[in-house]
């Protein structure tokens, strides 16, 4: 290593990674006393493969920062085309790649600005690809707008983590903007805090009242809203609205450009149609830039040992950003919540005989003393077995007591017991003896 | 790497956890209906009919006010649960033509917590209550069917003369409802 080192001319090997090589190779103030710095560290970071989700405004910016971090192995899944509205942020893309995919035009760019980085792009949907497909990564990185999308993928991590196998668990490194707010932080499923024990750090969407929206309706969005939301149920019910279809946009824009004649109401556009039904958030690219890089900077910590991570057990995992009124930046622990439905409660292995009733079963429940229930509801993803209420379906599910276990569940199917007196509920997966 | 594994394996001594089976798992929305279905509280007023009683995400609830100005009357809503829930809320609609200051010719049904107000925390208790109250305080001030809250503001008594004619499955100034007498 020393040797590359001291070649630090512009044609050296390292040349172009001579600072990061400074902390790579050697201990620094918050190193581990058994770390050690030097080739190994490098190597495995240039081979650690990591996923991006995203190649929009955020994708853009974390895709860039990962290949100038000396990440060498990514992917990048995005299943969006390219926008000239994009252009003025998404600084990967060209007027000329207005049309084509997000994901294949971004890893070419960066692949091209920075020789020896391979970056694999998928086009499609983060639900297109399985377990398997995720297994191969060591962490992922997120950008993205979605809230159900990031929900998502907190889950299949989650749902991912073998307790006898150390690569089973991936990093999640979440990186999210509003406007001139953010946040970055980091997950680490089934240890820490996870996406949905935060659901509530995100802001619900801003609705206007419907009834604005039908009688009064004040500025141009509400009358898209209207068209977007009473109008089309009123005359285009059986079309399910396709928010890419320029066809169905401008049936809207229509629709709401009349209404807004109506009342008076100015700056009804194509664009801003487009914008409200889509929910485009407004994006400001420096909000975009601070939040990724800091992304990358946890990612590359993770990978590297060289100085702690945001998101240890016990430490600080959420780094919020405001800029709305000067700047305001907290970093706090948000705590894993006992009862969150993805990481509160890992499903326990529990061996029954598979000619039990589902009676009897539940009956051993309240005998259980972790359990103890009184009312207890069981479901699987597929069936609803048992509900005690209300009393439509406990009427509908009552046969379904007196059945065999075998006859309702596969071996290994996962439940979940609820009891109106926990808060928490209880997953079992079932494997018959 | 590695010492995130460490610290995990620390964790593990503390629980006692097995792995979860690379089955098909109930989805985070499920088991949040789920709950929310166990802490229903219909009363006499209320019930609900689940067309397939595997999809707890999607059924009807039927409200029959026991006073007010809507008694007598058998309503029914149908709700439709994403896999957003909770952060999304339900999307709820009246799937009979009524008469009602609230809700329009659509079945769209204007309550704040259904929309600008809902939150996570709220749960399937809070909407129904809600729309219960509904039937019993009739809101003029966020109409969705203007001339029923017209009515109402300019005029309590005729309006509920239009609410009993709308309900026997006449017509209101020109409108037809469909009648929705128990
Ligand atoms: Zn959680």
């Amino acid at each position: 290593m020393a040797e590359v080192l001291q070649k630090n001319g512009v044609s050296a090997p390292r040349a172009r990674w001579k600072h990061l090589d400074k902390i790579l190779t050697r201990p620094g103030p918050f190193t581990d006393e058994d770390w050690v710095p030097g080739e190994d560290v490098i190597e495995g970071l240039s081979r650690t493969k990591i996923l991006v989700i995203g190649a929009g405004g955020l994708g853009c910016e974390i895709l860039k920062s990962l290949a100038l971090s000396g990440f060498k192995d990514i992917h990048v899944i995005d299943m969006d085309t390219i926008d000239v509205s994009n252009l003025n942020r998404q600084f990967l893309f060209r007027h000329s790649d207005v049309g084509q995919p997000k994901a294949t035009i971004a890893a070419k760019f960066v692949e091209r600005r920075v020789p020896g980085v391979k970056i694999t792009p998928f086009v499609g949907k983060i639900q297109d690809k399985d377990e398997d497909y995720y297994r191969q990564f060591t962490m992922v990185v997120c950008g993205l707008d979605s809230i159900e999308a990031r929900r998502w993928i907190n889950s299949t991590l989650v749902d991912m983590v073998d307790e006898d196998d150390p690569d089973s668990l991936k990093p999640l490194i979440d990186g999210g903007t509003e406007g001139f707010k953010g946040q970055a932080r980091v997950i680490l499923p089934t240890m820490t805090s996870c996406i949905e024990c935060q659901l509530d750090m995100h802001a619900p969407r801003a609705a206007v009242p419907l009834c604005t929206l039908a009688t009064i309706p004040r500025q141009p969005q509400h009358c898209i809203e209207w068209a977007h939301i009473i109008k089309w149920e009123e005359e285009r019910k059986d079309v399910t609205l396709d928010t890419d279809d320029p066809e169905h946009i401008t049936w809207l824009y229509q629709k709401a450009l009349s209404r807004a004649k109506e009342f008076n109401i100015e700056g009804v556009t194509y664009s801003m149609t487009q914008g409200v039904v889509k929910n485009i958030i407004p994006a400001i690219a420096s909000t975009n830039a601070i939040v990724a890089a800091s992304c990358c900077n946890e990612a590359f910590k993770i990978a590297t040992n060289t100085n702690p991570p945001l998101g240890l057990p016990g430490g600080n995992n959420y780094m919020m950003y405001s800029g709305d009124d000067s700047i305001y930046t907290y970093t706090f622990e948000h705590l894993k919540k006992d009862d969150c439905p993805v990481c509160g409660n890992v499903a326990k292995k529990l061996e029954v005989n598979g000619d039990m009733t589902l009676e009897s079963f539940l009956e051993s429940m309240a005998e259980k003393p972790e359990a103890q229930l009184k009312k207890p509801s069981i479901r699987s993803e597929e069936k609803t077995l048992y509900y005690q209420s209300p009393p439509s379906l406990e009427e509908q599910t009552r046969p379904n007591l007196k059945k065999e276990l075998s006859e309702l569940l596969e071996n290994g199917e996962e439940v979940v017991v609820t009891d109106p007196a926990f808060q928490i509920s209880f997953k079992f997966k079932l494997l018959f003896k | 790497m590695l010492k995130i594994w460490n610290m995990k394996q620390k964790q593990q001594q503390a629980e006692t956890a097995a792995s979860g089976g690379k089955k098909k798992k109930v989805t985070a929305a499920q088991l949040r209906v789920q709950k929310d279905l166990s802490e229903l509280s219909l009363g006499s007023t209320m019930k609900t009919e689940f067309p397939n009683p595997d999809d707890i995400l999607n059924f009807t609830l039927t409200i029959e006010p026991d006073e007010g100005m809507y008694k007598g009357g058998s309503f029914h809503f149908t709700f439709a649960i994403n896999q957003n829930f909770p952060h999304d809320p339900p999307k709820v609609k009246c799937t009979q033509k009524i008469y009602h200051p609230n809700i329009d010719l659509e079945g769209n049904v204007c309550l704040n917590i259904l929309r600008e107000d809902w939150k996570p925390v709220l749960n399937l208790n809070a909407v129904i209550v809600g729309l219960q109250f509904l039937f019993l305080e009739p809101n003029a001030s966020d109409p969705l069917n203007k001339e029923a809250a017209e009515d109402l503001k300019s005029n309590r008594e005729g309006f509920k003369r239009n609410v009993r004619q709308s309900m026997t499955g006449g017509s209101v100034k020109g409108q037809s409802y469909e009648r929705v007498q128990k």
